[in-house]
C-alpha cells in the first residue's frame, strides 16, 4: 500500500470487478462499501475526468460557501463534521443504514456519509445547525423536545432533518405515510413514539 | 412546616409528577450537543483500527512501520503483538493515528499481519455440539421441595424447548473517546461513558499516570444500555496515541467491531418441564437451560429461573458454553429479558394445556411472585387498556386466512436502588441556583430531573436552574446502570436543596422578625403563612456576597428512594404463516415506579424499552457462521432493528396509587425492556397455535414452526 504516500489510495490500475474476484465472499460486502467509493472517488469531479490527491473542492453549507482541499474519496460526512466542525450530522461509523447523518442537499434528505464532498459541489447543503438561529429554532426542534422524540439524543439531528425533509415535502402526510416515510433512520433508544407523535401532530395542522 | 427531609405531599407539588421537555432537548435536537465523538479541538488527529477477523488465531507476524511509514500517520499502537492469542472475530490488533480517517485507513491496510489459525467454537445453541467438543462449563444445579412427586400428582405437564439469541448493545454513537494531554502532563479525556466518576482510575495503571490528572467529560452519551462502564482497551489506546503523537487524537470503534466486541447480551436455550394442577396452580417446574457469553461460558443467570415466581417444586440446572465469540457485558436488565422469555412462554404453554386462558394462569400464580397484589391489580389495568378479554381465544384459533391474529403477555421485575452519589447545590446571593454532580445523561433525562427536584424545592421556574453534570471533577456520583440514575441524583439534590433552603429561611425569619417554620418557598416568593414576604431573590440576598453551597449525599434511609418495581406488557399480533412475518399492531405496558419526578421523560424510559423489546423479539440477532467463526451480520444493514413502522400503537401506563408515591423514586430504566420479547412470543402462539421456540422470531423461525422443524 505504497500509494499511501502519494495521499491517495485509488491506484492507477485499481478494478472494482478484479479486486472483489480476488476476495473471499464473506469478504466482498465489507469491501463493496470502500471499493464503490473509492472508484466512485476516480469517476467523480467535473466531466468524468480522473482525479487523485488533494484537490480544492467549494462547499455550500447553510448558505456559505467554503473552499477545502480535499482528496477526492473525502465523504460530505467528514468534511462537515472534521473540517467545517458541523457535527449535528452524527458519525455511527457506517455508510448508509442508520440515517443519524441525514442532511438536505437541494430540499432533499441525504445521509453525508453516502456523498463524495467533491459530488456536492455546486450544491445547497443544509445541516441541522442551520435549524437553530440563537435562541431561534425551527418548529421540528420544539414538536421533537415537546414530545420528547429523544432520549441519547445521537440519532436525533439526523431524525430532525429527515422529518424536516420528509415534511417540507408532504406537509399533510398521513400517519402511514410518516410511518414509511421516516423509515429510513435507525434509533437504538426507542423514541420512534415520540417522532411519530411529532410529525403527525405538525402534519395534522398542515405542516411547518 | 416541619424539618424533616421528606418530598412534599403528592398535591403541593408543582412540577414533580408534571411532563416536563428535557432542559437539554435543544442541544440535542439542533446537534448543538457534543458528545466525545464530535470533539474536534485544534490539531485532532482520527484514529482507526485493524482488528482480526478469525475465531481463534495465533498472531505469528506483525509488520507496522510501513503503517508509519505513510505520510500523516502520526502513530500507531499496538494490541495484540506476535504470539498473542485472539478469542474471537473483531479483536483489536492495532490502531492508527492520522491527519485524517482516511489516512489511518491508510495506515490500517498498510499493517501486515499473519495468523495462526487455531481451533474454535462458536454455535451458542447445539448443547450436545459443545459438550463433544469439550465447550461447556457447569453452572448451576439445585432442587427445591419434590418435583418428581409433584409431577406425578399434576393434572398436566408440559415439556418445552424456548430460546433467546445473543445479541449487541449497539450504540449508535460507538464505543470511543478524544484525549488530549497537557504540557504538564494531565490527561483530558472526552469519554463515551455511562460512568463519569468512575472511569479515570481505569487509566492509572495502564498510563502510570496519577488519577487526579486524568480528568473525565461526558456531557453527552449516544447510548450505553450498560456497556459503557470502562474506558476499553481502544479508549486506554486513545490515550496512549495521543502521548506518543503529542497530538489530540479521536477514536471511535468502528460500526463492525462496535458490534463484534463493544459488549452482548447472552444467550440462553432451555428445555422446561412445567405442571400445573386443575386450578391452574403451578405445582413443578425443571430446567436445564444453557448459553453462552463468550470466551468465560456464562450463560443468563441461573439464580433467578424460574423468573419471577417461586415455584414450590423447583429443579435447575445450568450450563455454560465456551465460544469464540465477542465479549459480554451488563444489558439492560441483566439475565431478566432472557429469564422472562424462558419462564413466561412454558407458563403460557401450560395454560394452553389446561384450556385455560394464560392471564388466568399468570393471576392463579402471583402468589408466588414477591408483590401479588400490584401485579395483581397492574394486569386488570393492562388487561382493560389491551381489550385481553375481547382479543383473546384458544391458541391457534386466530382467524381463517393466511394472516393470524393473536394475544401475549408476560410479567417482569426489577430493584432500581438508587445507587451511591453526591452533589453540591449553589445558591448564589442573586438568587440563581446551581448543581453540580459527576453523573452522566444515558438518555434518562439526569439535567431535567435534578432541575425539576430543585425547582420543586425552591419554589422557583425550572429555568432558573443551572444543572452541571459530566464531569469527574464534580461530586462524585454513581455509574449509570440498573435503573439507578434518577433515585441516584434526585435524592441528594432533594437533601441539599432542603438544607440550603432551610438556611436561607432562617435568615429571613430573622431578617423579617417571623417564625421560621411558618415559612415556606414558592412562585419565586418566600410566604409566611401564605402571605408574601418577600422575593426569592430578596431572601437570597440574605446569603452575603459569598454563595451558600450545600451537599447532598444518598442514598439514605428517609424515604426519597426506595427499590422494587414490577410490571406487565401485553401484545396484539399478527402473523402471515405465508411469509413468517411478525407485525405488531399493539402493546400494552403497565408499570409502576414509586415517585415519578417527569412523566414526560418517564413515559419515554418505557416506549423505548418495549422498542428495544420488539427489536430482540423479533429481528435483532448476533448471527455467528459456524463454518469460519465469523459474526457475519456486524453491520446495521444485516443487524435488524425495528425502523419507526415497526412498532404499531404502544399504550404506556404507569401503576401509581398513593401509596406507590410514597415510596419515593425508584428506577425504571430496565424494567420495560423485560417482559416484551415474552408477551410477543405468547401472542405469535396464541395466534399460530405453534410455540416458534427461539427469539428473535424472524419470518424463517416462523415458516420453520409452522413447517414442523425447530426454529
Amino acid at each position: 500500500m505504497q500509494d499511501g504516500n502519494k495521499g491517495s489510495s485509488v491506484t492507477p490500475d485499481f478494478s472494482r470487478r478484479e479486486f472483489l474476484k480476488g476476495s473471499g465472499a464473506a469478504m466482498a460486502a465489507s469491501a463493496m462499501t470502500t471499493a464503490a467509493r473509492e472508484s466512485r472517488a476516480q469517476e467523480s469531479k467535473a466531466n468524468g475526468k480522473v482525479v487523485s490527491g488533494p484537490v480544492d473542492v467549494t462547499l455550500n453549507v447553510n448558505g456559505s460557501d467554503h473552499t477545502f482541499k480535499l482528496e477526492p474519496r473525502v465523504t460530505l460526512l467528514d468534511v462537515l463534521r472534521d473540517d467545517l466542525n458541523l457535527t449535528g450530522a452524527k458519525d455511527v461509523e457506517e455508510t448508509s443504514a442508520a440515517g443519524a447523518d441525514t442532511v438536505m442537499i437541494d430540499g432533499k434528505a441525504v445521509m453525508a456519509s453516502t456523498r463524495l464532498a467533491i459530488d456536492c459541489e455546486g450544491q445547497k447543503i443544509r445541516t441541522v445547525e442551520s435549524l437553530r438561529d440563537g435562541n431561534r429554532v425551527d418548529e421540528i426542534i420544539t414538536g421533537f423536545v415537546r414530545h420528547d422524540a429523544l432520549q441519547c439524543g445521537f440519532c436525533t439531528p439526523g431524525f430532525v432533518m429527515a422529518t424536516r425533509a420528509f415534511l417540507d415535502k408532504k406537509p399533510t402526510a398521513t400517519l402511514d405515510e410518516i410511518r414509511k416515510g421516516l423509515g429510513g433512520n435507525l434509533c437504538r433508544c426507542g423514541t420512534y413514539h415520540g417522532i411519530t407523535q411529532c410529525a403527525l401532530e405538525i402534519a395534522q395542522k398542515g405542516g411547518a | 412546616m416541619g424539618r424533616e427531609v421528606s418530598w412534599k405531599d403528592r398535591g403541593a407539588n408543582t412540577l414533580i409528577g408534571e411532563r416536563h421537555p428535557r432542559i437539554d432537548g435543544v442541544e440535542k435536537a439542533t446537534g448543538t450537543a457534543k458528545y466525545a465523538a464530535d470533539i474536534n479541538t485544534q490539531g485532532t488527529l482520527y484514529a482507526k483500527c485493524l482488528t482480526c477477523k478469525l475465531p481463534h488465531a495465533k498472531v505469528v507476524k506483525l509488520d507496522v512501520e510501513p503503517a508509519r511509514a505513510i505520510k500523516g500517520v502520526h502513530s500507531v499502537h499496538v494490541f495484540n503483538d506476535v504470539d498473542s492469542e485472539i478469542h474471537w472475530d473483531g479483536a483489536l490488533i492495532a490502531a492508527v493515528a492520522a491527519e485524517r480517517p482516511e489516512l489511518a485507513e491508510d495506515g490500517v491496510r498498510a499493517i501486515q499481519v499473519e495468523y495462526e489459525e487455531l481451533e474454535f467454537w462458536v454455535d451458542e445453541a447445539d448443547l450436545q455440539g459443545a459438550i463433544e467438543a469439550g465447550r461447556t462449563k457447569k453452572r448451576d444445579e439445585s432442587a427445591k421441595g419434590n418435583v418428581e412427586a409433584a409431577l406425578k400428582s399434576a393434572e398436566v405437564v408440559h415439556k418445552g424447548y424456548y430460546g433467546i439469541a445473543t445479541i449487541s448493545h449497539m450504540c449508535m454513537e460507538p464505543h470511543g473517546s478524544h484525549s488530549q494531554w497537557s504540557a504538564d502532563g494531565d490527561l483530558d479525556v472526552h469519554l463515551s461513558t455511562q460512568n463519569v466518576s468512575g472511569t479515570a482510575g481505569q487509566y492509572v495503571l495502564p498510563l502510570e499516570i496519577d488519577a487526579a490528572k486524568v480528568s473525565i467529560t461526558c456531557n453527552y452519551v449516544g447510548g450505553g444500555f450498560g456497556s459503557k462502564f470502562k474506558p476499553g482497551d481502544w479508549g486506554i489506546a486513545c490515550a496512549i496515541l495521543a502521548r506518543d503523537a503529542r497530538r489530540p487524537v479521536r477514536l471511535m470503534l468502528d460500526r463492525p467491531t462496535e458490534l463484534k466486541i463493544a459488549g452482548t447480551r447472552p444467550s440462553g436455550f432451555a428445555e422446561v418441564t412445567i405442571a400445573a394442577d386443575a386450578e391452574g396452580n403451578i405445582v413443578a417446574w425443571d430446567s436445564h437451560h444453557w448459553g453462552t457469553s463468550g470466551i468465560r461460558g456464562e450463560t443468563v443467570r441461573a439464580n433467578q429461573y424460574p423468573y419471577l415466581f417461586d415455584f414450590d417444586n423447583r429443579n435447575r440446572k445450568a450450563t455454560g458454553i465456551i465460544t469464540n465469540c465477542g465479549p459480554n457485558d451488563a444489558w439492560r436488565a441483566p439475565s431478566h429479558p432472557q429469564l422472562c422469555a424462558l419462564t413466561d412462554t412454558a407458563i403460557h404453554d401450560v395454560a394452553t394445556k389446561l384450556g385455560k386462558d394464560s392471564y388466568d394462569v399468570f393471576m392463579q400464580n402471583l402468589n408466588k411472585t414477591p408483590r401479588p397484589g400490584v401485579y395483581a391489580s397492574q394486569m386488570e389495568i393492562a388487561a382493560g387498556l389491551m381489550g385481553w378479554k375481547d382479543k383473546w381465544h384458544a391458541d391457534g384459533t386466530g382467524g381463517d386466512g393466511p394472516i393470524k391474529r393473536g394475544v401475549g403477555m408476560a410479567l417482569h421485575k426489577w430493584g432500581g436502588r438508587a445507587h451511591a452519589a453526591t452533589c453540591t447545590v449553589k445558591v448564589h446571593p442573586d438568587g440563581t441556583v446551581e448543581s453540580f454532580a459527576g453523573s452522566q445523561d444515558i438518555g434518562t433525562g439526569t439535567r431535567t430531573c435534578i432541575a425539576i427536584v430543585l425547582a420543586e424545592t425552591f419554589g422557583l421556574p425550572l429555568s432558573a436552574i443551572r444543572v452541571h453534570i459530566g464531569s469527574n471533577k464534580y461530586p462524585a456520583s454513581g455509574p449509570s446502570g440498573g435503573s439507578t440514575t434518577i433515585g441516584g441524583v434526585t435524592g441528594p439534590n432533594r437533601r441539599a436543596a432542603l438544607e440550603a433552603l432551610w438556611k436561607i429561611l432562617d435568615l429571613v425569619a430573622k431578617e423579617h422578625d417571623v417564625q421560621a417554620d411558618n415559612l415556606e418557598a414558592t412562585g419565586g416568593e418566600i410566604l409566611h403563612n401564605n402571605e408574601p414576604v418577600c422575593t426569592w431573590k430578596e431572601a437570597c440576598a440574605l446569603i452575603g456576597p459569598m454563595p451558600l453551597e450545600v451537599q447532598g449525599q444518598g442514598p439514605q434511609k428517609d424515604g426519597l428512594t426506595d427499590q422494587g418495581v414490577g410490571g406487565v406488557q401485553m401484545a396484539d399480533v399478527a402473523v402471515n404463516t405465508e411469509t413468517g412475518q411478525v407485525r405488531i399492531h399493539k402493546i400494552v405496558a403497565v408499570q409502576d415506579c414509586g415517585l415519578i419526578i417527569d412523566m414526560l421523560t418517564a413515559e419515554s424510559q418505557v416506549y423505548g424499552g418495549v422498542i428495544m423489546g420488539i427489536a430482540y423479539a423479533l429481528s435483532e440477532e448476533r448471527i455467528m457462521d459456524n463454518l469460519t467463526g465469523r459474526y457475519i451480520n456486524a453491520d446495521l444493514i444485516n443487524y435488524k432493528l425495528p425502523r419507526i413502522g415497526d412498532i404499531g400503537e404502544l399504550v404506556v401506563e404507569f401503576y401509581q396509587p398513593d401509596d406507590q408515591y410514597d415510596r419515593g423514586v425508584v428506577g425504571l430504566g430496565e424494567p420495560p425492556v423485560i417482559s416484551t420479547g415474552a408477551a410477543i412470543s405468547n401472542a405469535v402462539t396464541n395466534a399460530i397455535g405453534i410455540r416458534v421456540p427461539v427469539l428473535p422470531l424472524t419470518p424463517k423461525r416462523v415458516l420453520d414452526a409452522l413447517k414442523g422443524g425447530q426454529a
